[in-house]
C-alpha cells in the first residue's frame, strides 16, 4: 500500500505493524495522515492491541460498533488507538458475522474499556465472550431485549415504562458492615446516578456505580438528523462541555469532508475552548471548597464564573457557548468592542483568580481536608486509562491540544501540568495551573488573530466516509467518531466523552476514605453524567 | 480571616437589582425571536433550517398554518440567518403557565410557488385571544410581579419557597444555569427561596428533561413525595418540549408527559435571569391556586 500521504512520525507505526502482521491485514487504509484504519479478522484484535501497546505505548482510547450489514452484510467493530507520541490514531477495524454475533473481550488486559465493550453489547446485541463482569450496562438490568442501535430498530420506538430491577448489586458482608444507597436523585443541584456505598464504620470499602439514567438515545438520534443539525445535538451531550463537543462534531465532519476551517475561525475555536475551561475550573475549584464548608471560596468563584459566562454570551450570543459552533467555521465574528471585552477579562480575572487561590492556600482547615483525600495512585490511574484532569493529576503526562495539535493549538505552546500524587488538592492544582495557562493562551490567540473568513464551504459530504475528531475539552479528551450516509446524514456517530473513561476511577479513590469526604472526592473529578449516559 | 473579610468588603455588593430593574443582558445574546408575521414570505427556509422544530407549517386548502413554538426553541438564531422577517431580541424572559401560551400560530394563503401571501390572521396562542408581536410577560411589569410576589410569599410561605431540583435527563446545562442562581449575582436567597436536598421539604420542583425512560419512575416518585401544595417548573427546551432529543426509545420527552407542570422556562438553557423570570412567576401561580 501507499504510505506517502501518512505522517513522517506514524509512518514508521505502520511500516512496523504491516510487517509484523504480515497476512493477517487484509487491507490499510489512510484517509488522512494521521489517522489509519486497518482491517482484519477477529483473532488478530488481542494481538494487535497488546503488540501497540507494548511496542508503541498505544492507549486503547475507545471501542465501539457500527451496524454494515446493509453494505457489507456484517457489524463492524472498531479499536481506536491513540499514539501520543507519533501524533497519530490507528484503528483496527473487524467483522462481526450476524450469525454469529459475538466478540472477545479485552477489558481483563485494558480495563479501561471495561464499560464501552458492554455498550456494545447492549445497544448492538453482540455478545461478549470472557469479559469479566458482562452485565449490562447503557440499558438498565430489566430493559426489554432490544438494540437500539442496530439498523432495524426505530429510534422512535416506544417502550412500556420501565418496571424491576435496574441492576443487581453484589453483596458486600462481614461484621459490622452496612450499604448506604444514594440516589439517582441527589441532594444536590447535579445529575442522577445512582451510589451504592458499603461501609465498616466510616471507611468506604466498596463503591458501586449505577449510571445511564440520562441514556438520551443521543447517538441514534444522530441518524436521524441532517449533518448541520447535528452540531446543534452536539452541544446537547453535555452541556459544561457544549462548544467542545460541538467543536469535536464539526472537526469529524470536515475531516471527512476534507474542508479544513479558515486561520481565523481556528483561533476562534481555540479562545472558546479555553473560555469553556476557565469557567468551569473555576466553578469547580469554588464547589470543591464548598464541599468542604469553605462557602466564602465559592461565593468568589461563582462571582468568577458568573463574569465569564456574561463575556461568553457577549461573544457568542449564549453564555454556554451554544450556537457559536458549526461545521467549516464558526457562527460569529467579533467586532473590536468584543475583543476588548475578551481582553478586559482576562486583565480582570488574573488577579481576582490570584487572590480566590490565596485565600484557598491560606486556609489550612481547608488544605487539611483536602490533602491525602481520595488519592488515585498513579499506576491505577494508567490501568484505567484514566483521562483529563483526573489524569494529569495522577502522573498521565497527556494533553491533546498538545500531543494531537487541534483548532489553533499548533500555533502555541501549551504548558501541562502533571502530578505524582493523585488526590483531590492536586485535582484541584490542575485546575489552577491550568487557569493561568488559559488567560495566557487567550492573549496569545488575541495577540495573534488573523484576519479572513470564518468559515469554509464543507458542502454535502460523499457517503461512507469515517473520520474520527477530537478535542481536549476542559474535562479531558472528547472523540466523535462518524461514517457518513447518503443525503448529507450520519450511519453513526459514536460520542467519547472523558466521564465514560474515569468514572470506575472514581470508585478506586473513594476506597478507604469515609461518606463524608465523597462529594469533595466526586467534585474533583466532576464527571459528566450525561456525557456518560448520552 | 482578616483577609477573607477584607476580600469580602473590598468585593462589595455584586448582586442583580432585578426584577426592580431589567436584566442587565448583552446586545448580542440571543434571547427570543420576534416574527414580522403581517410580512413573513416564506416560512420554508426557517423551518427547514431549524433543529428542533420550533417552526413548522401545516398546508391545506390553499392556505399555509405557520407555528412557532418556543418551548421547542434553542435560540440558535439560525431561523434569522435565512429570513429576514425573523430577528433574535435580547429578551430572555418566556416564561409562561401553559404551554400552550408559548405556541404562536397564523394563518396565510399559500401561493403557486410556495410562498405565501396575505396575512389572514394570526398569530394567536392556541385557546388564547389573538396576541401582538410581543407575547409574553413584558418586562416593565416584572418589578410590580416582583413586588407582589415578595408580599405573596411572605403570606403563604412565611418568606420561604423550598425548591428541590430534579434533572430527569438533562444535558447538565440546565443545571450550570440553576447553579448560578445561588451565586452572588442572582442570590435567590434575598427572595426567601433556598434549594433544598430533599422532595419532602420542597415546595417546588424545578425538573430539567427531556425525561429518559430510565428517570421517568424517578421523576414520579420524587413528585409523589413532594407535599402539597406544590408546584412544578419545566426547566430548558428539553423540559418544556423534550427538545433536540424529542420522543424516542429512551426519552419520554417533556415533563408534562409525565407529571402535571405549572410553569414552562424556555431557553437552551434558560439564563438565571429567565430562571428567576419563572419562578418567580410559579409563586404567582401558587397563591391563585391556594384560592388567596
Amino acid at each position: 500500500m501507499n504510505l506517502s500521504h501518512v505522517s513522517t512520525d506514524l509512518r514508521p507505526v505502520v511500516e512496523e505493524i504491516t510487517r509484523r502482521f504480515q497476512g493477517r491485514l487484509e487491507s490499510c487504509v489512510a484517509p488522512r495522515a494521521n489517522e489509519v484504519y486497518f482491517h482484519a479478522r477477529m483473532d488478530l484484535v488481542a494481538g494487535f492491541c497488546a503488540h501497540l501497546y507494548r511496542k508503541w505505548n498505544a492507549r486503547l482510547v475507545t471501542v465501539f460498533a457500527d451496524d454494515a450489514r446493509a453494505g457489507d452484510e456484517v457489524f463492524h467493530l472498531y479499536y481506536v488507538l491513540a499514539l501520543d507520541a507519533a501524533h497519530g490514531f490507528l484503528s483496527l477495524r473487524v467483522p462481526v458475522s450476524p450469525e454469529a454475533p459475538e466478540f472477545p473481550s479485552l477489558a481483563n488486559a485494558f480495563a479501561g474499556i471495561n464499560w464501552q465493550e458492554r455498550e456494545v453489547q447492549d445497544l448492538f446485541g453482540l455478545k461478549l465472550v470472557g469479559h469479566p463482569n458482562p452485565r449490562r450496562c447503557t440499558l438498565h438490568d430489566d430493559w426489554p431485549e432490544v438494540y437500539p442501535l442496530r439498523k432495524d430498530f426505530d429510534l422512535k420506538t416506544v417502550l412500556p415504562p420501565f418496571q424491576g430491577e435496574r441492576h443487581k448489586f453484589r453483596k458486600v458482608e462481614g461484621e459490622g458492615v452496612f450499604q448506604v444507597p444514594v440516589g439517582p436523585v441527589h441532594a444536590g443541584i447535579i445529575e442522577p446516578g445512582h451510589f451504592l456505598f458499603s461501609v465498616a464504620g466510616e471507611p468506604v470499602l466498596y463503591l458501586q456505580l449505577r449510571l445511564f439514567y440520562v441514556h438520551k438515545g443521543t447517538e441514534k438520534r444522530f441518524e436521524s438528523l441532517p449533518l448541520p443539525h447535528c452540531v446543534r445535538l452536539a452541544e446537547s451531550i453535555s452541556g459544561d462541555s457544549s462548544f467542545a463537543h460541538a467543536t469535536a462534531f464539526c472537526h469529524a465532519v470536515e475531516r471527512a469532508a476534507g474542508v479544513q476551517a479558515p486561520a481565523r475561525a481556528r483561533v476562534l475555536r481555540s479562545v472558546c475552548l479555553e473560555l469553556e475551561r476557565l469557567y468551569n475550573h473555576i466553578a469547580d475549584i469554588g464547589a470543591i471548597c464548598t464541599d468542604v464548608a469553605f462557602v466564602t471560596a465559592n461565593m468568589h468563584a461563582m462571582r468568577l464564573k458568573e463574569r465569564i459566562l456574561r463575556v461568553n454570551e457577549h461573544l457568542t450570543g449564549n453564555r454556554l457557548l451554544r450556537g457559536m459552533a458549526c461545521l467549516g467555521g464558526v457562527r460569529f465574528d467579533w467586532d473590536a468592542s468584543q475583543l476588548k471585552a475578551l481582553a478586559e477579562l482576562v486583565t480582570e480575572l488574573r488577579p481576582e483568580f490570584d487572590s480566590l487561590v490565596a485565600m484557598i492556600d491560606g486556609s489550612s482547615s481547608t488544605l487539611d481536608r483536602l490533602e491525602t483525600t481520595g488519592v488515585l495512585k498513579p499506576e491505577v490511574a494508567r490501568d484505567l486509562g484514566v483521562v483529563g484532569i483526573a489524569g494529569r493529576a495522577s502522573g498521565f503526562d497527556h494533553d491533546l491540544r498538545r500531543d494531537f495539535p487541534h483548532a489553533a493549538y499548533d500555533q502555541v505552546k501549551v504548558k501541562v501540568p502533571v502530578y505524582q500524587v493523585g488526590d483531590v488538592k492536586h485535582r484541584l492544582q490542575v485546575r489552577v495551573d491550568e487557569v493561568r495557562e488559559s488567560l495566557s493562551l487567550i492573549d496569545q490567540f488575541a495577540a495573534n488573530l488573523p484576519e479572513g473568513p470564518l468559515r469554509a464551504e464543507v458542502g454535502e459530504v460523499p457517503a461512507d466516509r469515517v473520520a474520527l475528531g477530537c478535542v481536549e475539552g476542559w474535562r479531558g479528551e472528547i472523540f466523535h467518531w462518524i461514517r457518513t450516509a447518503p443525503g448529507n446524514r450520519l450511519a453513526r456517530c459514536k460520542v467519547k466523552d472523558p466521564s465514560l473513561q474515569n468514572w470506575p476511577a472514581l470508585s478506586e479513590a473513594i476506597l478507604g476514605n469515609i461518606i463524608p469526604d465523597f462529594p469533595v472526592v466526586n467534585k474533583s473529578f466532576n464527571l459528566s453524567y450525561s456525557g456518560t449516559d448520552r | 480571616m482578616l483577609g477573607i473579610l477584607g476580600k469580602s468588603i473590598s468585593t462589595g455588593i455584586v448582586t442583580t437589582s432585578y426584577p426592580a430593574a431589567p436584566p442587565d443582558v448583552s446586545s448580542h445574546a440571543r434571547g427570543r425571536p420576534e416574527i414580522d408575521w403581517a410580512n413573513w414570505k416564506d416560512v420554508r427556509p426557517a423551518a427547514a433550517i431549524c433543529p428542533t422544530g420550533a417552526i413548522s407549517y401545516q398546508e391545506a386548502n390553499g392556505q399555509r398554518l405557520v407555528q412557532l413554538d418556543l418551548a421547542r426553541c434553542v435560540f440558535c438564531g439560525l431561523c434569522a440567518e435565512v429570513d429576514k422577517a425573523i430577528r433574535m431580541t435580547n429578551v430572555c424572559e418566556c416564561a409562561a403557565r401553559r404551554h400552550e401560551a408559548l405556541i404562536f400560530i397564523a394563518r396565510y394563503c399559500l401561493n403557486d410557488d410556495g410562498t405565501h401571501h396575505r396575512h389572514l390572521d394570526g398569530p394567536t396562542t392556541p385557546g388564547a385571544s389573538p396576541l401582538g408581536n410581543s407575547p409574553p410577560a413584558p418586562a416593565a411589569s416584572l418589578d410590580s410581579l416582583g413586588r407582589q410576589i415578595e408580599q405573596r410569599a411572605d403570606q403563604i410561605f412565611g418568606r420561604s419557597l423550598h425548591i428541590r431540583e430534579v434533572d430527569a435527563g438533562s444535558c447538565n446545562g440546565c443545571e450550570v444555569e440553576i447553579v448560578g442562581l445561588n451565586s452572588p449575582v442572582y442570590d435567590v436567597e434575598r427572595f426567601g427561596i433556598h434549594f433544598v436536598a430533599s422532595p419532602r421539604h420542597a415546595d417546588l420542583l424545578l425538573v430539567t428533561g427531556p425525561v429518559t425512560r430510565n428517570m421517568e419512575l424517578a421523576l414520579k416518585k420524587t413528585y409523589d413525595a413532594t407535599p402539597d401544595p406544590r408546584l412544578v417548573v419545566a426547566v430548558g427546551a428539553c423540559g418544556c418540549s423534550g427538545g433536540i432529543f424529542g420522543v424516542n426509545y429512551a426519552t419520554r420527552g417533556a415533563v408534562d408527559a409525565v407529571i402535571p407542570v405549572d410553569v414552562y422556562i424556555p431557553g437552551c438553557p434558560p439564563t438565571p435571569h429567565a430562571l428567576l423570570h419563572g419562578i418567580l412567576l410559579a409563586m404567582g401561580r401558587l397563591q391563585r391556586e391556594s384560592g388567596h
